[in-house]
C-alpha cells in the first residue's frame, strides 16, 4: 500500500532490482530534491523584502559613504589605479553580497536547525539521501547568492556621484564566476553552519566573515597589493579574492585582474575544501 | 513481522570513555501492533529508535523494517517509516498546512494528491482551524498532533514515537493516546518509547521492559503484571538501617509475604496479598524504628522494580 502512494511515474529502465518493496528510489529521491527546492522558493517568496534588505544594506551604505558622500565633502578615494572608485567597487561589492548571502542562507539557519529546533530532521527523514539534503541547501543558496549579486548592480548606477563604467565583456566568465562563487559561498555556509555551535556563530562573524570581506580584494584589485607583498600572497587563501577578481575580469576588464584560469582554479579549490569540510560536518551532525 | 531487530548494539565512544547504550536487543513487532519500549531515561530506548529510523548507525546487529534493511538502505527505508522525535522538528518557516503539504511532496506525492492528503489529515487531527498558523503559534499539545499527522502523511508501515507524552499536559496526553489508538484502524504499526508506566499499560499491546541497553522482559502488560508484578510492593524506611538484615527472616515468616529484600534505607517487601499485612509488617518492624512506609499496587512500575531493583523514575 505504501509503494503505490510514493510511486512516481518512472521510466521502465530505472526500476530498481526486485526486492521486498520495489521502492522507486531514484524517482523518490529526485522528487524529494525538487520538492525541497520548491519549499525553499516558497519561503523565500514570503521573505523577499527582508532578504533584499539583508543583502543590500551593506553595499548601499558603502556606496553612499565612499562614492557619494566622500567626494562631496572633498575627501579622497576618487581614483584607484587610475579608475573611478565606484567602478572598482562594483565587482567587490557583488562578491561580498554573494558571500554574505551564502552565510545568511545556509550557515545561520543551519546552526539553528541543528541546535535548538532540530528542524533538520524534517528534511533528513525523507527518501532523499542525507548528503543530498546538504547539496540542496548549497544549490538553493547559490541561486540566492546570484540574485543578491545582481541586486547590487542597479545601486552602482544610482548612488555614486561620478558615472560608472560597467559592461559584461566576458559573458562566459561572468556566468561561470557567478555560479562557482555561489557554490563556494554556499559551501562556506555549510562548513560554518554544521561545524560551529549556535552560541559561537556570532564569534565566527568577527573571526571569519569580517576579515575575509575586508581582505578579499573587494575595495582594491589584487594586483595593486604588490605594494604589500606578504599580504598579496596571504590573501590567496581567501575565496572572496577569486570571486572579486573573477567578476572584475568579466565586468571591468580595464582594471588589472588575475588571469582567468587562476581565478577559476582558486574557486574550484575553495569549493573542494569548503565542500568537503561542510559535508563532513553535516553528516556527522545528522547521523550519530 | 514488520519490524525485526536482531542483536542490535550501539557503543558511543568519545575519547577514552565508551558508553554502551544498546547491548544486544532482539525484537519483533507484528503488523498493526502498538508496541512499547518501557524503561528509565538512559535505558537505550531513544538510541534504539534512532537506529530504526536511520538517524544513528548501530555498532552491531541489524534492523529490517517492512522488508528493508535500514542500515544498508536508509533512504529507501525512510519511505516506510514515520517518526515523531522527542523534540519538535516542525518546519518553523511553513504554516501547518504547508508542513503537511511539503512533507507529502518530499515523499513523491503529486501537487493535487499532496493537497488532498493534507486536507484529509487536518480534518482527521482536528487542525482545520489552525491550518494557516505557524508552528510557534500553537500549544505544545497541538504541535505534537501536527507532528503525528506529518509522520503518517506518507502512509508509512511503521510509526515511531519517541517519548510522545513528554512535556504534554494530562489532557493533551489523553488526546494523543486517542490519536495513536485511531492509527490502528489504518493498519499502521506503532512503536513508542516511554518512561511512564501508565502510558505503556493503557496504550500498548505488548511492552518490552528495557534497562541498561537490554530487554529484561517482553509481553502484554497484563501478562507482565501477572507473571512478574503480581506482588504489591511495600517499602519500609527504618531508623536502624544497620539492623535491617535481622528483620528479613521475620518478614519472610509472614504468610502474605512473597519475598523481601534490603534496600538502601530499609527493606522492600513483595506481598501476595495486602489484607491484614500492614499491621503485621509494622509490628515486626517496630523495634527497628519505622520512619516511613509506602505501598504500590501491582503495575508495570512494580514489574520494573522486580526486574531491576530500582524504580522507573530514579
Amino acid at each position: 500500500m505504501t509503494e503505490s502512494v510514493i510511486q512516481a511515474p518512472a521510466p521502465a529502465s530505472s526500476i530498481a532490482p526486485v526486492s521486498a518493496t520495489p521502492a522507486p528510489v531514484r524517482a523518490s529521491a529526485l522528487a524529494a530534491f525538487i520538492a525541497m527546492l520548491q519549499r525553499d522558493f516558497r519561503v523565500l517568496r514570503r521573505e523577499l523584502a527582508p532578504f533584499a534588505v539583508r543583502i543590500l544594506m551593506q553595499p548601499l551604505l558603502f556606496l553612499f559613504v565612499f562614492t557619494y558622500l566622500m567626494p562631496r565633502i572633498g575627501q579622497g578615494a576618487g581614483m584607484v589605479g587610475g579608475t573611478n572608485f565606484a567602478t572598482v567597487l562594483l565587482p567587490g561589492l557583488m562578491a561580498v553580497a554573494i558571500m554574505f548571502t551564502g552565510i545568511s542562507a545556509v550557515a545561520l539557519p543551519l546552526s539553528g536547525e541543528f541546535g535548538i529546533t532540530r528542524e533538520i530532521d524534517d528534511r533528513v527523514m525523507t527518501p532523499l539521501p542525507v548528503f543530498a539534503v546538504a547539496v540542496e541547501k548549497v544549490c538553493f543558496s547559490t541561486f540566492q547568492s546570484i540574485l543578491g549579486a545582481l541586486l547590487v548592480i542597479p545601486l552602482v548606477y544610482i548612488i555614486p556621484s561620478a558615472p560608472v563604467h560597467v559592461h559584461v565583456s566576458h559573458w562566459a566568465m561572468f556566468v561561470i564566476t557567478l555560479v562557482l562563487a555561489g557554490l563556494v559561498s554556499g559551501a562556506l555556509g555549510l562548513a560554518i553552519g554544521s561545524n560551529v555551535q549556535p552560541r559561537q556563530i556570532g564569534l565566527v562573524f568577527s573571526i571569519v566573515v569580517i576579515p575575509i570581506t575586508f581582505l578579499g580584494c573587494v575595495y582594491y584589485p589584487w594586483a595593486l597589493l604588490w605594494h604589500v607583498r606578504w599580504l598579496q600572497i596571504l590573501v590567496l587563501i581567501n575565496p572572496i579574492v577569486y570571486i572579486s577578481e573573477g567578476l572584475r575580469t568579466a565586468l571591468t576588464p580595464e582594471i588589472q585582474h588575475m588571469p582567468p584560469l587562476a581565478t577559476l582554479l582558486g574557486l574550484l579549490v575553495s569549493l573542494g575544501v569548503l565542500g568537503t569540510l561542510g559535508m563532513r560536518g553535516f553528516l556527522r551532525r545528522v547521523i550519530s | 513481522m514488520v519490524v525485526q531487530i536482531r542483536g542490535l548494539s550501539k557503543v558511543y565512544a568519545s575519547g577514552a570513555t565508551r558508553v554502551t547504550a544498546v547491548d544486544g536487543i532482539d525484537l519483533d513487532v507484528a503488523q498493526g501492533e502498538i508496541f512499547g519500549l518501557l524503561g528509565p531515561n538512559g535505558a537505550g530506548k531513544t538510541t534504539t529508535i534512532s537506529i530504526c529510523t536511520t538517524r544513528a548507525l548501530p555498532s552491531g546487529g541489524e534492523v529490517v523494517i517492512a522488508g528493508i534493511n535500514v542500515v544498508r538502505h536508509p533512504s529507501r527505508a525512510r519511505a516506510n517509516l514515520g517518526v515523531v522525535p522527542q523534540y519538535n522538528t516542525l518546519d518553523r518557516s511553513l504554516t501547518i498546512f504547508e508542513n503537511l503539504y511539503y512533507h507529502c511532496r518530499y515523499f513523491g506525492f503529486s501537487r493535487a494528491k499532496a493537497r488532498e492528503r493534507s486536507r484529509e489529515l487536518l480534518a482527521q487531527f482536528l487542525l482545520l482551524e489552525r491550518e494557516r498558523a505557524y508552528p510557534s503559534e500553537l500549544s505544545g499539545g497541538l504541535q505534537q498532533r501536527v507532528q503525528i499527522a506529518r509522520a503518517i502523511a506518507h502512509r508509512p508501515s511503521v510509526l515511531f514515537l519517541d517519548e510522545p507524552s513528554a512535556g504534554l499536559d494530562p489532557q493533551s496526553r489523553i488526546a494523543m493516546w486517542d490519536a495513536v489508538r485511531a492509527l490502528r484502524g489504518e493498519g499502521i504499526t506503532v512503536v513508542l518509547t516511554t518512561h511512564y508506566m501508565e502510558e505503556a499499560d493503557v496504550l500498548c499491546d505488548r511492552v518490552a521492559v528495557v534497562d541498561k541497553g537490554k530487554v529484561l522482559a517482553l509481553d502484554a502488560p497484563q501478562q507482565l503484571k501477572k507473571t512478574l508484578g503480581a506482588a504489591t510492593v511495600v517499602e519500609l524506611r527504618l531508623r536502624d538501617v544497620e539492623a535491617a538484615d535481622q528483620l528479613l527472616p521475620l518478614l519472610h515468616a509472614l504468610s502474605e509475604v512473597d519475598s523481601a529484600e534490603r534496600i538502601e534505607q530499609g527493606v522492600r517487601i513483595f506481598a501476595k496479598e495486602t489484607e491484614g499485612l500492614l499491621a503485621k509488617v509494622v509490628l515486626a518492624a517496630e523495634p527497628f524504628g519505622v520512619r516511613d512506609l509506602s505501598i504500590q499496587e501491582p503495575s508495570l512500575e512494580t514489574v520494573f522494580i522486580r526486574l531491576t531493583g530500582r524504580e522507573l523514575r530514579d
